[in-house]
């Protein structure tokens, strides 16, 4: 299993790496990692089916027990069988889709066609089918969510695969804020529960799951994760905008695999946590939100890919309602109805794909009927779009009777009812979308005033070759298999829910189960379905008088833009008052928290002065330094300052001798000599006393931070020699005295240890002293480069503008590049 | 260690910022000046009391004064001294720009503080939302 994941990442990376020269290719080397995968599958699926998953460790940190555990169990087989199984047709079709020939769409799409975005997409999306791979398999919690994040970071590079477009960037940035604040919440959960019950292996997990109000808290986390992925009522926002994205990506990620991982996760839990606290009120409130939300707005939409994608928010609600309750009769209708929809969505998807590319449109409107040409692929849509409605004798078929019959007969839970009524309600939504999918297709939609131009587009549009159609025309023919045969895959789906509920009865599906309830529902589903259909014209009128009446409610989407400008806007102030370029005000920010915060700390450890006075000397001495130091801050003019600066320097010479160290008070001696010397070398260019400028910082806060630091110093150096006495045994110093003489050869121990114990970082005292020496001489010689032609850095900068003028320098900054600023 | 001796570094460091928070690259380099011989202070009281010249043979080994705590410290004003005299260079050559040795505010922040980038961002997706919004209108 390690080898197939690391198969992926390989793949993935050599086909980025290799998109210039391969183009639409790239995908045919992508198909390669699904292949390999579904024919290990074939491998392992007997001895899963028969009840034993196979498993993989990887010993990673032996010593920490941290390991990497994959478990392909029955359940994880049926969603492998999805991710590569739809995975290896994706790449099939997306050869054909970026295909060159493009007659209307190739003003608009070039960027996305160029050979590296199609490379990049490729790898991509085969990066991705590794990471979701890593989703189901995992047997860690950890790893889980390392592999969920994986996804989303995926997922967010192939929405915003096209980069030049705007509306990309902003559905891609709308997708990841969205999952990768869900992301969190579900890393939190995932610590949770992990924590309370003592491991991070599901497998465990589900021998002994653990309970209690922590645990609670935990699920509700999980559950955000789960719903933001899934793209659940308030957060499904991002996936009708993720399909900018080119429709190979629409169809694997958005509909196929990736928004399931959500549904997979709250599939594994609920049977362990369901009963628990408020888990299942929140997903079946969720999901029937969800559910009848993105099946109204489906109804609404003019562009075929949009109305599929809200088509696909509707359904994972539906799912989430089936394998959310932790029942098992329920959680097999939802087992099959995973299949099914894989089946059918990704068809309807590719069909999509393909009007898209023969006629540069997806918009009903502009769809005027194809030529007959056009039959197998209509025929593929018709399958597809009544198996969605759920239409006897195909796939979807099975999985709505299955719901239905489980929430009538067995959904011994609180609100059953009404959860019944919601999917009757959304299916009867579902079928009349799925029918404006078809209609429109035939176009029975178009506006009736087009232009002939848009009439020809359609009738002549050049008919999808094999390889385009292939894919989707298997997969109809899979959704007419199981429709008709749906015994096929009674081991399968037993397997599957068999990992979920152990104790779940042996599975078997039926084409006909007599006329149950479920059939009078299914029926009354279909009447209901055909009525909107034939209505259509009412219904849509009181569904814009409704969204018209609603227009003041704020949408998840509007309220996510308007958080996002919040955010903006909040953090621009803080950075507008934080870093506003002014030197003094960042020093005082820096100093004020290098003191008073250490500060508090000192305190604690204060023990008692020391003794006040030394040696009489000292006074004397302290008193001039204070004098002198207070003068060199306050003397209007520089060579003042620069002499007092000297006089604090020859002071600290003396000081130094009182204290017995004579190497100090002669290095000093000799260094502030020299330090004299330069300032007063500078100090001869520049005018004597300082000029009046407004300074940055009021004079009584910047006596106020300068006592704060004072303070501060104050403290600490009384606490540190409290401190030093406090060390016990013998000292550093008392060995090096003891070693000067008979290892360094050297009376003086200050010199032996600077050239010998502490040699080192003499050495690097050496460098630094050689750098400053370096820029100071560079420094000091620009602008002397005068009779060499050219004019010099001074003159030329003479010729600009005094830089004093910062507002006005932004002024015309923002002015050339034309931009509103709010003030 | 005496408080008298705290004292003084805490004056040093206090008329260092002092100094250290104005526009003036001079005074910016006296300040540091001053800090750095208040370092010096501290590292110099760190070693405990005073003593006698820590050279072997001159003394009883016990009267010595702390040699480490003098080493550190004569790399302190070594260093103190390379740093001031690049300071010392840098104001020369603002002066040689500019015939004044003032430290402007930073042009770039104060740009990035006015920017509109996240204006920007935000507004992209409010478009495509509303664009959503009005094809439903439409449909």
């Amino acid at each position: 299993m390690f080898v197939l994941l690391a198969l992926h990442l390989v793949v993935g990376t050599a086909a980025i790496a290799s998109g210039r020269q391969l183009g639409r290719w790239a995908f045919a080397l992508a198909a390669s990692a699904p292949a390999a995968t579904l024919i290990w599958l074939l491998t392992q699926a007997g001895d899963v089916v028969d009840g034993s998953p196979a498993v993989a460790r990887f010993e990673w940190v032996d010593q920490l027990g941290l390991a990497l555990d994959l478990v392909l169990d029955g359940f994880a087989l049926l969603m492998v069988s999805i991710v590569s199984g739809i995975g290896l047709l994706i790449c099939v079709y997306a050869i054909a889709y970026f295909a060159p020939h493009d007659p209307a769409g190739d003003d608009t799409e070039t960027e996305a066609h160029h050979p590296r975005a199609v490379g990049r997409l490729a790898g991509m999306m085969t990066l991705f089918a590794g990471a979701m791979l890593g989703i189901v398999l995992s047997d860690h919690l950890i790893a889980l969510f390392v592999f969920w994040e994986l996804t989303s970071i995926t997922s967010y590079l192939l929405i915003g695969n096209d980069d030049t477009n705007p509306r990309a960037r902003a559905a891609a940035l709308q997708a990841i804020l969205i999952t990768g604040m869900g992301g969190l919440a579900l890393l939190a959960g995932l610590i949770i529960i992990g924590q309370a019950g003592g491991t991070y292996r599901i497998t465990e997990l589900v021998a002994d799951p653990p309970t209690g109000s922590i645990v609670n808290a935990g699920l509700i986390c999980v559950l955000v994760g789960a719903f933001t992925k899934s793209a659940q009522a308030p957060f499904s926002s991002w996936l009708p905008g993720a399909m900018v994205a080119p429709t190979p990506v629409s169809a694997y990620l958005h509909s196929a695999t990736m928004v399931k991982a959500g549904v997979y996760l709250v599939a594994r839990f609920a049977p362990l946590f369901a009963i628990a606290g408020s888990w299942r009120v929140l997903v079946l409130t969720v999901g029937s939100a969800t559910m009848l939300i993105g099946g109204l707005r489906a109804l609404r939409q003019t562009d075929l890919k949009l109305l599929l994608a809200y088509g696909t928010v509707s359904q994972l609600g539906f799912m989430m309602l089936l394998l959310g309750t932790g029942l098992d009769h329920i959680a097999l209708a939802g087992v099959v109805l995973l299949l099914a929809h894989a089946a059918f969505k990704a068809t309807l998807f590719m069909i999509v794909g393909i009007i898209d590319h023969e006629t540069g449109t997806r918009d009903v409107r502009r769809l005027h009927g194809f030529g007959p040409r056009w039959r197998v692929t209509q025929f593929c849509a018709v399958i597809a779009a009544a198996s969605m409605a759920g239409v006897p004798l195909l796939f979807g078929f099975i999985s709505k009777e299955l719901a239905l019959e489980g929430y009538l007969e067995h959904g011994d839970v609180t609100g059953a009812a009404v959860v019944l009524i919601v999917i009757v309600a959304a299916s009867v939504l579902t079928f009349a979308y799925s029918a404006r999918f078809v209609l429109g297709m035939f176009g029975v939609l178009a506006a009736p005033d087009a232009d002939p131009t848009d009439i020809a587009l359609t009738r002549d549009a050049h008919a999808p070759g094999w390889l385009f159609l292939a894919p989707a025309a298997s997969l109809t023919a899979l959704t007419l298999a199981f429709g008709l045969v749906p015994q096929s895959l009674d081991q399968f789906v037993d397997a599957a829910l068999g990992a979920l509920h152990p104790s779940a009865e042996t599975v078997h599906l039926h084409l006909w189960n007599g006329f149950t309830g479920a059939f009078v529902l299914s029926s009354i589903v279909i009447l209901g379905g055909v009525l909107l259909t034939v209505f259509r014209r009412p219904v849509a009128a009181a569904q814009r008088s409704g969204a018209a009446a609603l227009r003041f409610v704020p949408t998840a989407d509007r309220s996510f833009n308007a958080l996002l400008r919040w955010t903006g806007v909040t953090a621009r102030r803080v950075t507008a008052t934080v870093q506003n370029g002014s030197l003094p005000i960042y020093v005082s920010v820096i100093v004020l928290v290098a003191t008073v915060v250490p500060l508090i700390a000192f305190v604690g450890d204060f023990d008692g002065f020391p003794q006040l006075v030394e040696s009489p000397v000292h006074v004397a001495l302290v008193g001039a330094m204070v004098g002198a130091a207070l003068a060199a801050s306050i003397v209007r003019r520089r060579i003042a300052g620069a002499l007092m600066l000297g006089a604090v320097g020859y002071l600290m010479a003396g000081l130094y001798v009182t204290q017995g160290a004579p190497d100090l008070a002669l290095t000093q001696f000799a260094i502030e000599t020299l330090s004299t010397v330069l300032f007063v070398l500078v100090l001869r260019h520049l005018p004597s006393s300082w000029s009046h400028r407004a300074p940055a910082i009021a004079a009584p806060m910047r006596v106020g931070v300068s006592l704060a630091v004072g303070a501060t110093i104050f403290v600490f150096a009384l606490v540190a020699s409290g401190a030093r006495d406090n060390v016990a045994g013998p000292q550093q110093s008392e060995v090096m005295i003891d070693s000067s003489l008979p290892k360094g050869k050297g009376h003086n121990v200050v010199n032996v240890i600077l050239v010998d114990f502490r040699g080192w970082d003499t050495l690097g005292e050496i460098t630094v002293l050689l750098v400053a020496a370096a820029g100071a001489v560079s420094l000091a010689r620009t602008g002397r480069r005068r009779g060499d032609g050219g004019p010099t850095l001074e003159e030329l900068l003479d010729e600009l503008e005094p830089a004093t003028d910062v507002d006005g320098a932004v002024d015309r900054e923002l002015d050339d590049l034309d931009v509103e600023v709010p003030r | 260690m005496s408080v008298l001796l705290a004292f003084l570094a805490a004056a040093l460091f206090g008329t260092g910022t002092f100094l250290l928070l104005q526009r003036r690259l001079s005074r910016i380099i006296i300040g540091i000046g001053l800090i750095g011989h208040g370092s010096n202070v501290l590292l110099l009281t760190s070693g405990g009391g005073r003593g006698l010249p820590p050279i072997i043979d001159s003394a009883d080994p016990t009267d010595f004064s702390d040699p480490l705590p003098q080493a550190l410290a004569l790399t302190s004003i070594v260093i103190t001294f390379g740093v001031t005299a690049f300071l010392f260079a840098l104001g020369y050559r603002s002066w040689k720009i500019t015939h004044d040795d003032i430290v402007e505010d930073d042009v770039e922040d104060r740009y990035i503080a006015r920017r509109v980038v996240v204006d920007q961002m935000v507004a992209e997706g409010e478009a495509a939302a509303r664009e959503i919004e009005l094809d439903e209108d439409r449909g």
